[in-house]
């Protein structure tokens, strides 16, 4: 699967569909949530995801904001126009709460799209979007064909 | 410093935690503060199929899970630590089909913080595929 088929696929992807063509994707169990120009990611419990007893491994937490970010870019970009080639180069995260044993969802937002770079902010959750576990902030080059 | 903990001891403590079971991340050793773990190249790791290269959140995974093992080393009475943030920088993209290396250093420990440093790299350290920085509390204290 390219990342242009992985926009189309994301594109008719509706609520609880699999990202099934991305390993990394599945080994976490990912599953999208779009309900119209609302796209979120959920990753549903599985003990695979934990780190230490009860706790939610902060690298999965990581994963899945990236994934979020990601599918949330693909999904800002024209139709249209030839992909550039998505490259997250600097990725910051945050943790601010513990992830407990039950569903995780995360959502991103763009802050600017640029030519040449796309910063994200995305943000995961449990209970309620106000009270995030953790969050990411990513700087993504997009290397874009000459011509 | 803590008296050091044999790593057969380590080895089996993190072969039960499930995350590292499903990353096939595994415990390669310490020396002069450095904390190394190893994650073997899987396609179950890979982004995109057509690439074969390792997700990022998997190299994350294996940092974050490195720099905490720094941090815990490094204590001189061990307790619960968390992250608060980790910073990586990706420099290039890893190789397919060969392992990759996590490895960090606990810089600087106060009473209630731990900084951590450190590289994920494959065949050479002087070739790093990432750069991270972290900071971590200690919950214990």
């Amino acid at each position: 699967m390219s990342t242009r088929e992985w926009a189309d696929a994301l594109r008719r992807s509706g609520r609880g569909d699999k990202l099934d063509s991305l390993p990394y994707a599945v080994l976490l169990g990912v599953v999208a949530d779009h309900d119209g120009s609302d796209f979120k990611l959920i990753m549903p419990y599985r003990e695979a995801l934990l780190g230490s007893p009860g706790r939610l491994h902060g690298g999965a937490i990581a994963g899945l904001l990236e994934l979020a970010a990601l599918a949330t870019l693909l999904l800002a970009l024209p139709e249209d126009e030839k992909l550039p080639e998505i490259k997250p180069v600097t990725v910051t995260v945050d943790f601010m709460r513990e992830g407990g044993m039950r569903d995780t969802f995360a959502a991103a937002t763009i802050t600017r799209l640029g030519r040449r770079v796309a910063n994200l902010r995305s943000v995961a959750w449990q209970y309620d979007y106000s009270r995030p576990i953790a969050a990411a902030n990513l700087n993504i080059v997009l290397a874009r064909p000459l011509g | 410093m803590a008296e050091a903990i044999p790593a057969e001891m380590v080895g089996k403590a993190l072969a039960m935690v499930p995350h590292f079971a499903a990353l096939g991340i595994s415990f390669r050793g310490i020396e002069d503060g450095w904390a190394e773990l190893e994650m073997a190249y899987s396609e179950s790791l890979v982004a995109y199929p057509d690439s074969g290269v390792i997700a990022n959140g998997a190299i994350f995974a294996l940092m974050d899970s490195a720099a905490g093992m720094a941090v815990v080393m490094g204590m001189a009475v061990r307790g619960p630590v968390a992250t608060i943030d980790l910073r990586i920088d990706y420099l290039h993209p890893p190789a397919p089909f060969v392992a990759l290396i996590g490895r960090a250093m606990c810089y600087r420990t106060t009473r209630s913080m731990a900084f951590v440093r450190g590289v994920a790299y494959q065949e050479s350290i002087d070739h790093p595929v990432a750069n991270m920085v972290g900071t971590f509390v200690l919950s214990g204290t």
